[in-house]
């Protein structure tokens, strides 16, 4: 076995699976603090993505003044998500949330194409392509960076939590009824969390949109997403991190020797079992809470 | 009025199980039953073949995917695969030489099969979990379907249907065909039906309302839960194969890709959850709105003197039907049956809930 092949496999794999964290920390974000599957995070992303694009091509400003006025646009997008769309739904079976977060999914996808048409465009960061050599480790500079972006983000989100803000929020996701009775704002918390994912989908959405340029395959990071948020539980943050590394290390293996035997394409088919196996066997996942229904 | 309630008494309680305790509800379903039949002479077979006639197949199928998440409350997003298995089982079958009659068994039987497999998952977790274990499992076979040659010989291939025969006679006209999904779809209808007001249907329901609960009654969870997948499933294999003989002609991987799966929830939440009209209405809506969503903005464009681009036209269905679900779900959550009971229930006491006011 040659060692060094695999070691570069690993590296980038855990590269690549940290980005995949950045998108799982945006459906854990609300998860936790109101058990919604966000299933709509796919189209959000692909939302953000075109909402920098249209700021930076479209009215040419520079890409450090579209990104954050792009954040603050979605910031209230998901604002008005929340406040429009899920919270009549609190309370209800769980078929009609999760088909609510797909309704809005497909309206999202759709409104956007609509507005942009489905051309895939470059999202123009201005990282170079050229191969970085980290000793006989081939790497690649933007998804470095990327991952850097999610362990950034990570920490940040860590350090929001201990502010006075995320105490409320770690209240809401811990028992909403008990925040309700002290006076906490249950409503505007879970509002908050869905504006901070739409903040998360946005950088998602500029770092992967650098990688595969921005089009309507961005939405289908969803079940790696998905996929990484229920490996590591899917109210715990650190957990999505560290699902992300190990389902990009996993992925981008087994990938590389499962391609010659079955003819290549097997990276979704290793994401999909992952997710099965993960459900069948540890459905709270690594380190989520255990109060998960089982039958 | 229509729906006189007077003179009515149920003495026994098998009377008051009846299918149909109203008799208005009876001579509706035979009124609508001689519309299906006339159905060929009166509609213009253009219109016949491509929106009357894949309408009454989504709805066996989508009434399918209602028995098991309405009646039995267990989440399917996978439901697209399991037709997907009917429809390739059917195919080969029919192709190796198998009548058609057999063909069809097969497609059920192998789904079925395949289905049971789904509800392994449903034997572990429920809810969210069970949701995203179903979509896992799409995934797979969708992987399956486009990375196996031998099952649909590769990924842009598709595979030819022989023509679509009963006791040896082909069926090939327009009228024909159209009967073939009339009498699958009638099929189904009766089944659920009668599957309502049964012991299995009871059942379903009481594992859907509490598991803990119905287990107390002495209703096996595990067991209905298999039934419900399994039957769901046969519904399934058996619309699918139906699908791709009378009106798709070949199978394609992406007719039954993850999209197919969230469309045929979306039928079944549009036209609300356990109602079998209401599968009726939701699988109508679903199918007719991007050909009415297209007219309609293009005649606005048009009155409005505006070019709109075809990329535009091309994704403003989407956008609707995203739009479809979502106000359903604000709206009324229990869908288009509920509206449907509401203005019957209305009628039941017509006059009479008047007088109060």
């Amino acid at each position: 076995m040659d060692w060094i092949f695999l070691a570069e496999l690993s590296v980038n794999g855990a590269l690549t699976g940290l980005l995949y964290s950045l998108f799982a920390i945006g459906l854990v974000l609300v998860y936790k603090s109101s058990s919604v599957p966000n299933l709509a995070q796919g189209a959000l992303t692909m939302l953000g993505a075109y909402i920098v694009l249209a700021f930076s091509l479209s009215l040419g400003l520079p890409l450090w003044v579209a990104i954050p006025i792009s954040i603050i646009i979605m910031f209230f997008v998901g604002l008005g998500i929340e406040k429009v769309a899920l919270r009549r739904l609190a309370g209800r079976p769980i078929v009609m949330i999760l088909m609510m977060t797909l309704g809005l999914d497909i309206f999202i996808r759709g409104t956007t194409m609509a507005f942009w048409g489905g051309t895939s465009r470059p999202m123009d960061l201005g990282v170079s392509y050229d191969p970085f050599f980290a000793g006989p480790l081939l790497l690649s500079r933007i998804h470095m960076i990327g991952a850097g972006v999610s362990v950034a983000l990570f920490i940040a989100i860590v350090f929001f939590f201990r502010s006075r803000l995320g105490i409320r929020l770690r209240a809401i996701s811990d028992d909403y009824m008990a925040s309700w009775s002290v006076g906490i704002s249950v409503e505007r918390g879970v509002g908050l969390s869905w504006a901070l994912a739409s903040v998360v989908a946005v950088i998602t959405g500029v770092i992967w949109g650098e990688i595969q340029s921005v089009d309507q395959s961005l939405s289908l990071l969803l079940l790696k997403g998905l996929t990484v948020a229920v490996l590591g539980g899917l109210d715990s943050l650190f957990g999505a991190v560290l699902a992300g590394i190990l389902l990009g290390i996993l992925e981008n293996v087994g990938a590389a020797y499962l391609d010659p035997l079955v003819g290549g394409g097997s990276r979704d088919l290793v994401v999909a079992i992952v997710l099965i196996l993960t459900v069948m066997v540890r459905p709270h996942g690594l380190f989520g809470r255990h109060d998960i229904e089982r039958v | 009025m229509f729906y006189r309630q007077a003179g009515i008494r149920h003495r026994s309680y098998v009377s008051d199980s009846k299918l149909f305790p109203i008799p208005t509800d009876r001579n509706l379903i035979w009124f609508l039953v001689l519309l299906g039949i006339i159905a060929p002479l009166v509609v213009d077979s253009l219109y016949l073949n491509s929106y009357v006639l894949p309408w009454l197949i989504w709805t066996a199928a989508a009434l399918g995917l209602n028995l098991v998440t309405g009646w039995a409350g267990q989440l399917h997003l996978g439901y697209a695969a399991i037709m997907a298995v009917g429809a390739y089982s059917a195919v080969h079958a029919a192709r190796f030489g198998v009548p058609w009659e057999f063909a069809l068994l097969i497609a059920g039987v192998s789904a079925a099969a395949i289905g049971t497999v789904f509800s392994f998952a449903a034997m572990r977790v429920k809810g969210l979990y069970l949701a995203l274990t179903t979509l896992a499992m799409q995934f797979v076979m969708d992987w399956v379907l486009s990375h196996v040659p031998a099952v649909t010989g590769g990924s842009h291939a598709s595979l030819q249907s022989p023509t679509f025969k009963l006791l040896g006679q082909p069926i090939t006209s327009d009228a024909g065909l159209y009967y073939v999904a009339f009498g699958w779809c009638v099929i189904v209808t009766i089944f659920i039906l009668n599957m309502r007001r049964t012991g299995l249907g009871r059942a379903l329901v009481a594992v859907r309302e509490k598991d803990y609960a119905a287990a107390i009654l002495g209703v096996n969870s595990f067991y209905y839960k298999i039934v419900a997948f399994a039957t769901s499933s046969f519904i399934a294999g058996i619309s699918g194969a139906l699908l791709v003989a009378t009106f798709f002609f070949l199978a394609t991987p992406e007719q039954f890709s993850v999209n197919v799966s969230i469309q045929v929830l979306a039928m079944v939440i549009v036209g609300g959850l356990a109602s079998i009209i209401g599968s009726y209405f939701g699988v109508a809506l679903i199918l007719l709105m991007p050909g009415i969503t297209n007219s309609l903005f293009s005649a606005f464009a048009d009155y409005l003197g505006l070019q709109l681009n075809p990329e535009t036209l091309a994704h403003i269905p989407t956008a609707v039907y995203g739009a479809l679900i979502i106000i359903f779900l604000m709206v009324e959550p229990l869908g288009l049956g509920k509206i449907y009971n509401n203005i019957r229930d209305y009628f039941l006491v017509w006059p009479f809930d008047q007088m109060k006011k």
